[in-house]
């Protein structure tokens, strides 16, 4: 992602550069206007943090590790404008200072991860959360979406400016002069990486991070979600309605559909595949199956497999049609009434069952050690590290 | 090795860089000799030329130069080697490796069993890339390796970077170091504190609330040293102390950095 120099042309490094100089100035008066004299502190630590957290190995599913931006948290820490000034802050230190990334190709890595990275992220995480409160799960969700979403955006960047070298910059015989690979070859090759581990390594970032601060201290997400839920009033059950009002409109739009369902008799031919062996000697239903198949005609004798299967079990409503019902459009109503009533029956069953499992407490979860004691065992897995450690 | 391992690796590594530099910087060589601003737009110029050029032996020749300035500022070509060269190589190397396969233009050569063909243009397109990315890392390894960082930042000024920017950076590049202590020690006594294998979920848990603690350490801090500046007097202006004075090497060496950019510009076209 950190694109080195002598990928990309001079002139698209210039034209970046153009493009990042006023997201960085309007980032700088925003955030001055916020931060007044805190400012140069402020930006200082978090630009070192920034440069910190990407180089910490993440652990990612599968067993590999991988490295992240740190761009969505961030932006949901400190807000867009701040997370662009300390991202660039950082980049230009990883460029200069580690040789990762180039001196010329700068305003390339800022626009792509510090500028179109922290926007991104601000839309996708304050889209996403909406006013979920502050230790909502939605907002653990809407960083890891963030993160995800962030990174691959400015990955797609990259690809675009890696794959438009070879449309502009080339030597009189035709070879690229700065990075070789049409867009058809960059986009997918770069995007490959980064929609499967880089953009992993920024999911489990931001969202375990989010999650820490949740359990720890909420207040430092505070800044991008305005308008949040305290956490009492949405743990607030609903006022409670009645069962049949909460109901009545899927109670009345199923008894339209139940009344509806005469019209499947309407439709013409045949249901392609759903044919039983007697069909294969009715020369009705012969002449049904050979226009449904395009006019091949059907096998002289039904398929032994058909035969003998098809006895094993007998519907009571053969062709939704009682024994006892003379009127087919009666017969689908009246089926139609009771594949539904068995369907709500289960699931009112199942809902009955959860409720009084919920209502009991359960003993299972305590954590009773073998000399009876309940205190829980700090381990190793304990993933929470006491504030003073270290 | 586990993430942690891996994490604390990478700290070690990214301190051990910094006091390889701190040290060199004080060496008595032709690039430590020189103002650091004089440094900053002569290097800088090489660079702009080398990605200009279109002609490889132009980026070759930008590369002698650079390789001539880490001798006589006693930069030995062993460690260009094990901290760029190679690592680049790696690096670009591999993604320029399909392209003398991928991009269409004259067959010089297939490939024996595959019978794939390369073409010419693949492969002055990679050895291109190849250089030019060599030459520029060069280049900025030789700037930061023989100018201590907080020279090399106020020498930013001379590029037009706001002084705000300047104090700014200066104050991230110390508190990165107080932070990578902070996260190695943090690191290092979780590490002392594991038996066995984490699972990978709690892996994932465990270095976000590693990110997390330090996060919450640095915003903290930022109070701190925000009190701190307050104390002193801090009242939102910055100034930076210019010491540089330029002697006749100086602009004899901006001279030479000068008509060498511009030939290799000029010849590169």
């Amino acid at each position: 992602m950190h694109i080195p120099d002598g990928y990309l042309s001079p002139s698209t490094c210039a034209v970046l550069y153009g493009t990042s100089v006023p997201f960085w100035y309007i980032a700088l008066r925003r955030v001055k206007k916020f931060l007044a004299t805190r400012l140069v502190p402020l930006l200082s630590v978090v630009a070192a943090l920034a440069f910190v957290i990407m180089m910490f190995n993440l652990p990612l599913p599968g067993g590999t590790t991988g490295h992240a931006v740190g761009v969505a948290i961030a932006t949901i820490i400190l807000g867009p404008w701040a997370s662009i000034l300390a991202i660039s802050t950082a980049l230009l230190i990883q460029a200069i200072f580690f040789g990762d990334g180039g001196i010329t190709t700068l305003g390339a890595n800022c626009f792509n991860m510090a500028i179109v990275g922290s926007l991104t992220a601000y839309a996708v995480y304050r889209v996403v959360a909406g006013h979920a409160p502050l230790t909502s799960s939605r907002r653990v969700v809407a960083a890891a979406l963030a993160g995800y979403t962030a990174i691959n955006a400015a990955a797609f960047c990259a690809a675009v400016e890696f794959g438009i070298q070879p449309l502009f910059f080339t030597d009189p015989n035709g070879a690229p002069l700065y990075a070789p690979y049409a867009l058809s070859i960059a986009i997918p090759a770069m995007m490959i990486g980064h929609l499967t581990f880089a953009g992993l390594a920024e999911l489990v970032l931001s969202a375990g991070v989010v999650a820490y601060f949740q359990r720890t201290n909420p207040s430092l997400l505070k800044l991008t979600a305005p308008g949040a839920l305290p956490a009492d009033e949405a743990m607030r059950p609903v006022p409670s309605q009645s069962t049949w009002s909460t109901v009545r409109p899927l109670g009345t739009a199923l008894a339209l559909l139940l009344v509806l369902t005469p019209l499947g008799i309407l439709a013409a031919g045949t249901a392609w595949g759903e044919w039983n062996a007697r069909d294969f000697f009715n020369p009705q239903a012969r002449e049904k199956i050979a226009a449904a198949s395009g006019n091949i005609a059907p096998p002289v004798q039904a398929p032994r497999g058909l035969e003998r299967l098809y006895s094993v079990w007998t519907a009571p409503f053969p062709q939704y049609t009682p024994a006892f019902v003379r009127r087919p459009a009666v017969g689908y109503a009246l089926s139609a009434m009771f594949g539904s009533g068995i369907i709500i029956l289960v699931f009112l069953i199942a809902g009955s069952l959860a409720f009084r499992r919920r209502r009991q407490p359960s003993s299972a979860g305590s954590n009773v050690t073998a000399t009876g004691d309940p205190t829980p065992i700090p381990t190793s897995r304990d993933p929470a590290l006491p504030k003073g450690e270290g | 090795m586990n993430f942690v391992e891996r994490t604390l690796a990478g700290f070690v590594n990214a301190m051990e860089r910094a006091l390889y530099a701190e040290e060199l910087a004080k060496a008595d060589g032709l690039l430590q000799r020189l103002d650091p601003r004089i440094k900053v737009i002569g290097i800088l110029a090489l660079v702009v030329a080398a990605a200009m050029a279109h002609k490889l032996w132009v980026i070759g020749a930008v590369f002698a130069i650079a390789l001539i300035l880490a001798v006589y500022s006693r930069v030995s070509p062993a460690i260009l080697a094990k901290r760029v060269w190679l690592p680049v190589l790696l690096f670009t190397g591999i993604i320029a490796l399909p392209a003398p396969l991928v991009i269409s233009g004259r067959e010089v050569w297939r490939l024996p069993w595959l019978d794939w063909p390369l073409t010419a243009q693949g492969l002055a397109s990679a050895s291109c890339l190849v250089t030019r990315v060599e030459t520029a890392a060069t280049l900025s390894v030789l700037l930061v390796l023989c100018t201590p960082w907080s020279r090399v930042l106020k020498a930013l000024r001379v590029l037009g970077v706001p002084v705000v920017f300047v104090v700014i950076l200066g104050m991230a590049y110390r508190y990165i170091f107080l932070l990578l202590e902070s996260a190695h020690d943090m690191l290092e006594s979780r590490r002392s504190r594991m038996v066995g294998e984490l699972e990978g979920p709690e892996r994932r848990r465990v270095a976000a609330a590693s990110v997390g603690v330090l996060i919450s350490k640095t915003l903290q801090m930022s109070g701190d040293v925000y009190g701190a500046m307050l104390a002193r007097g801090f009242r939102g202006e910055v100034y930076v102390l210019d010491d540089f004075k330029t002697a006749t090497l100086d602009w004899i060496m901006l001279t030479v950095f000068v008509a060498l950019a511009s030939g290799a510009f000029y010849c590169g076209r």
